[in-house]
């Protein structure tokens, strides 16, 4: 836009902007959010493509995620390495998923693993139960619980497995029209 | 699904003796057909796995699920037992292909690939919009011929971005942003895309003009989506309220944003319409004054009132020459100045008065339809009243809501509604008595019977408040009271019926309060229809008062400034009602449940009052745009004062909503309104007077004409005059516009579309409950076989 930044090459902010639903100021803007975390760690320069990982604690103290209850889940799903910590390139995915842009077929996919805590591509009743109580900060007795899991098995499973897959969530989250607005976080 | 994927049965020889299919009779050829194909399954998914792990080294204990033999799954035999296959066969459905999408990249990269794949393959391309919108993939779409599902990484990846150069341009982009990789894998695709788009060996092929115009066509594109991108950057960067309104998110979530965003959106509408008249009306009219008769001092009361100086101004209709400005053949126009100037084209101000009122509420119509269709496309679902508390749980949860305090509450609002939920549901099961029943609806009746009524009092009082305004002005004018006396009587009628906008809500909400409505969404449905009926009711009665010349005001001779004063006076009014019942309904109620009753509760922001507030001073611009030219501008001034006041209110005040709200169902609800009473009934009074109505003699732009619609009639004979060769031209009028059979004719086929449309919803309905007893079905199938293959194995154990 005529004023000269280098943090990023042209050719680099042109391929975020191609893969992801963020413009060019946002993506700088997502940079200093990046840097700021950790100014020593992270570089101003990322023309080279540095290779810097922040770990998973400095990511979920962020204003945004900090009160979130599924913040390590968050974090966990978008990490390529297992272990939580975000490259920037992981930190933008996240941040653009999570967009208003994003369509509701990526939210879903995203949203089947951050919900999925024990990563078995299904959502079954022990995942359901930690979303609960994540929900509602175990306010709820354990049979209203079971009671609450039951009834989401039996609406939402439609080929009798006794857990959700991610085609039985799909169908159930086409059918939430608030999805869209509640899975989004503002950066 | 319909038919059965094809897979390959390798069945023994001594089997086939008698040319048969196998069956279950035949115990030994199934039991060695179905182990064979289970041991080829393993080993296949043990290759697999090792690929797996290889490339997704942080999940190695993900693609074995747990084998748990107290999981509660459907497949449990009878006594419990745990089969020595059961381990087996759990991991190899666990590893089919509808599972394991999302997780492994090999499978999205595949996926893709197929999808891509097909497009070519047709003729003609179907935009993605048109392919199933799952992510799922289908076994019958699965290309098993030139399936790469053994290929490499780096080869799946190639082979899609080879297939992904063959899309156009904007499905290419389309497919790179929503396609469910990683971003750094994502990039790598680009690059090779690039590096390949760079080669021209590849489409060495492919015909010479069509390679040349692809290119062309390519720059074109990627041209024209590098200026999209700089001038988003700069809409973006335009946008003042990002972080307000991400401040009202965090601490009151989707709810309370919503009506923000409501008037963001009218805002919009208004800035356009003032836009559209200032170019083309106010600023020309500006440049060329009319001769005023005597110009009143400015005292500040005209802020209030809109007379005294106003009056003769650009504000109001009065103002308008009806002359063409500017007109090099005209001696001496009304108020031109300085003949020496060049020749410059004349302008018709009394058409370009008409056209641009036309255009504007055009414009805003085409807006509203298009926001209409977008809040309905993301926010409509057929049949979406069956699973409510699946939904619940995974979308209830907003995740802009940052603020601890906020989380906490909201916290707590899930808790409830999910507690209300289960109760509701095991009250189902228990009816209430007879005479509960008819106690309820007694009271219900009788709570309508005074909602109605109230509205019906409140319109006669309006009336005959009215009248009696209208006699002490007469009376006024022969005694000639003061300035502050005229002034208070033009301003008594505005102050009634804002007073009254202002009462009525919250006298609604007691009766709402005695009612007791059964689910929190019907409470929100009646008050919004009870307000809306009674601010509706209202406009109706003054706007018939309007149109039949019964007005308080100056200027006798002029009716339409009469109206638009009288207009200009309601939007103040409105506004000024606003301010203070923000005032008191939140400041003050804080205050008073903080000192005098010691509560920590605050004042909840009322959400659906609020909006039709916006609602109604909305439709009160509509209404005086043809009177005032210059009343989006005051509009517009009034909705960015309201936000800002309206934003400080909320964070000192308030507190997070304690009701459930559908955010993005009730913004369809608001726009819908917005469209149907709001902005139709503001279109037809305009039309009314377009069409009917005769404007003044002595002040306006249409003075001396039967109607405003004779406008273009008078110019079209004008041009027929001065040119008979386009006479043609008034064919278009005639024919077209008022022949009532080509008017019929239009409805017809809207009316043919919109039954049309229904049909179409109604047949996908029944579509979704067939689909989903077949896939019920299919899991009851898939049940059986797993059982049967358990129990002929057991049966060649014990046999064997």
């Amino acid at each position: 836009m005529g004023n000269k930044q280098t943090i990023f090459t042209d050719e680099q902010l042109d391929a975020y902007q191609d893969c992801t639903f963020f413009t060019r100021k946002e993506i700088l803007r997502l940079h200093g959010r990046y840097h700021e975390m950790a100014p020593n760690v992270v570089p101003m320069d990322y023309t080279k493509d540095p290779d810097v990982k922040l770990p998973m604690q400095l990511i979920i103290n962020m204003p945004e995620l900090k009160e979130n209850p599924f913040r390590e889940r968050i974090v966990e799903s978008f990490s390529e390495d297992g272990e939580g910590s975000l490259s920037f390139n992981d930190f933008v995915d996240m941040f653009s998923v999570l967009s208003e842009m994003a369509p509701r077929e990526l939210k879903a996919i995203y949203a089947f693993k951050i919900y999925d805590f024990n990563t078995d591509n299904f959502i079954c009743k022990a995942d359901l139960e930690k979303t609960l109580n994540k929900l509602t900060r175990e306010e709820l007795t354990a049979e209203e619980i079971t009671l609450v899991c039951e009834k989401v098995i039996e609406e939402a499973d439609m080929d009798g497995d006794g857990k959700l897959g991610f085609a039985d969530f799909e169908n159930m989250i086409s059918k939430a029209p608030d999805f869209l607005s509640t899975f989004h976080i503002r950066i | 699904m319909s038919q059965l994927p094809a897979f390959t049965l390798r069945v023994p020889e001594n089997a086939e003796s008698d040319g048969q299919e196998p069956s279950p009779d035949n115990e030994g050829a199934l039991h060695s057909s179905f182990c064979q194909l289970i041991e080829e399954q393993s080993s296949l998914v043990a290759g697999a796995i090792e690929m797996e792990l290889q490339e997704r080294s942080r999940e190695p204990s993900a693609l074995l699920p747990p084998l748990d033999p107290i999981a509660s799954t459907g497949l449990e035999l009878e006594q419990g037992e745990q089969h020595p296959g059961y381990a087996t066969t759990l991991r190899i459905l666990a590893n089919m292909p509808s599972r394991t999408i999302g997780r492994s990249r090999g499978a999205i990269i595949s996926q893709y690939y197929n999808r891509t794949a097909r497009l070519r393959r047709r003729s003609s391309r179907p935009s993605l919009q048109q392919l199933n919108r799952t992510a799922r993939p289908s076994l019958r779409q699965y290309d098993l011929e030139s399936d790469p599902a053994h290929a490499t990484l780096a080869d799946k990846q190639s082979l899609l971005a080879k297939e992904l150069l063959s899309l156009p341009p904007a499905q290419r982009s389309q497919v790179l942003m929503e396609v469910p990789l990683s971003l750094e894998e994502k990039r790598s695709l680009r690059r090779q895309l690039s590096q390949k788009r760079s080669t021209p060996g590849l489409r060495a092929h492919s015909a010479e003009p069509t390679f040349a115009c692809a290119c062309w066509q390519d720059c074109i594109v990627l041209g024209c989506r590098t200026l999209w991108y700089r001038f988003l950057a700069l809409v973006h960067a335009a946008q003042p309220w990002h972080y307000a309104l991400k401040q009202i998110s965090g601490r009151f979530g989707s709810s309370v944003l919503s009506y923000f965003l409501f008037l963001k959106t009218l805002l919009l509408f208004n800035i356009i319409s003032f836009l559209l008249l200032l170019v083309f009306v106010v600023a020309l009219q500006a440049a060329y004054p009319p001769a005023v008769a005597s110009p009143h001092p400015f005292t500040g009361l005209e802020l209030l009132t809109g007379v005294g100086s106003f009056t003769h101004s650009l504000l109001y209709y009065g103002y308008y020459s009806n002359t063409t400005l500017n007109d090099p053949s005209a001696s001496s126009p009304s108020g031109s100045t300085s003949p020496s100037r060049a020749t410059q084209l004349p302008y018709n101000m009394p058409l370009a008065y008409m056209f641009t009122i036309a255009a504007s509420f055009f414009a805003t119509c085409i807006l509203l339809m298009y926001s209409m269709y977008h809040s309905f496309l993301k926010s409509y679902r057929v049949g979406s009243s069956t699973r409510v508390l699946a939904i619940k749980i995974f979308s209830a949860w907003d995740f802009k809501v940052v603020q601890r305090h906020s989380v906490k509450l909201q916290s707590e609002n899930i808790c409830t509604q999910l507690k209300e939920l289960l109760a509701e549901q095991q009250l189902r099961s228990c009816p209430l008595s007879l005479s509960q029943r008819l106690r309820h609806i007694t009271v219900l009746l009788l709570a309508w019977l005074l909602a109605l009524g109230t509205v019906l009092g409140c319109v006669v009082a309006v009336y005959y408040f009215s009248e009696h305004m209208h006699t002490v002005q007469q009376e006024q004018g022969a005694a000639a009271g003061s300035a502050w006396q005229q002034e208070g009587v033009l301003l008594a009628l505005p102050l009634i019926v804002s007073l009254l906008n202002t009462l009525m809500p919250h006298f609604y909400n007691l009766l709402a309060a005695w009612e007791k409505q059964d689910s929190p969404e019907a409470e929100v449905y009646v008050a919004i229809c009870r307000n809306l009926l009674l601010k509706m009711v209202i406009l109706g009665l003054l706007c018939y008062q309007w149109l039949s010349r019964r007005l308080i005001c100056s200027a006798k001779e002029c009716w339409e400034t009469c109206v638009g004063q009288d207009l200009y006076r309601f939007v103040v009014m409105d506004f000024i009602f606003t301010l203070l019942d923000t005032g008191f309904g939140e400041l003050l109620w804080r205050l008073i449940l903080e000192k005098k009753l010691k509560s920590k509760r605050r004042p909840e922001f009322d959400i659906a009052q609020n909006v039709l507030e916006l609602i109604y001073g909305q439709t009160l611009t509509w209404l005086g745009v043809l009177f005032a030219p210059l009343l989006p501008a005051v509009q517009v001034l009034k909705l960015l004062l309201l936000f800002y006041i309206k934003k400080t209110s909320l964070m000192q005040n308030c507190q997070s909503p304690s009701k459930p709200w559908q955010a993005s169902h009730m913004s369809t609800v608001f726009i819908t309104l917005l469209f149907f009473p709001s902005f139709l009934g503001a279109a037809i009074f305009v039309s009314y007077t377009i069409w009917w109505e005769k404007p003044s003699e002595t002040c306006g732009p249409f003075r001396g004409l039967q109607t405003i619609y004779q406008t273009p009639k008078v110019w079209v004979e004008l041009l027929e005059e001065s040119n008979p060769n386009i006479a043609w031209f008034s064919w278009i009028p005639q024919y077209l516009v008022e022949n009532t059979v080509f008017l019929f004719f239009l409805s017809g086929i809207v009316l043919a579309v919109i039954y049309f449309n229904i049909q179409v919803l109604r047949g996908q309905r029944r579509i979704i409950c067939l689909l989903e007893e077949q896939i019920a079905n299919e899991g009851e199938d898939k049940k059986f076989l797993i059982q049967k293959i358990h129990s002929i194995y057991d049966r060649k154990v014990h046999c064997a």
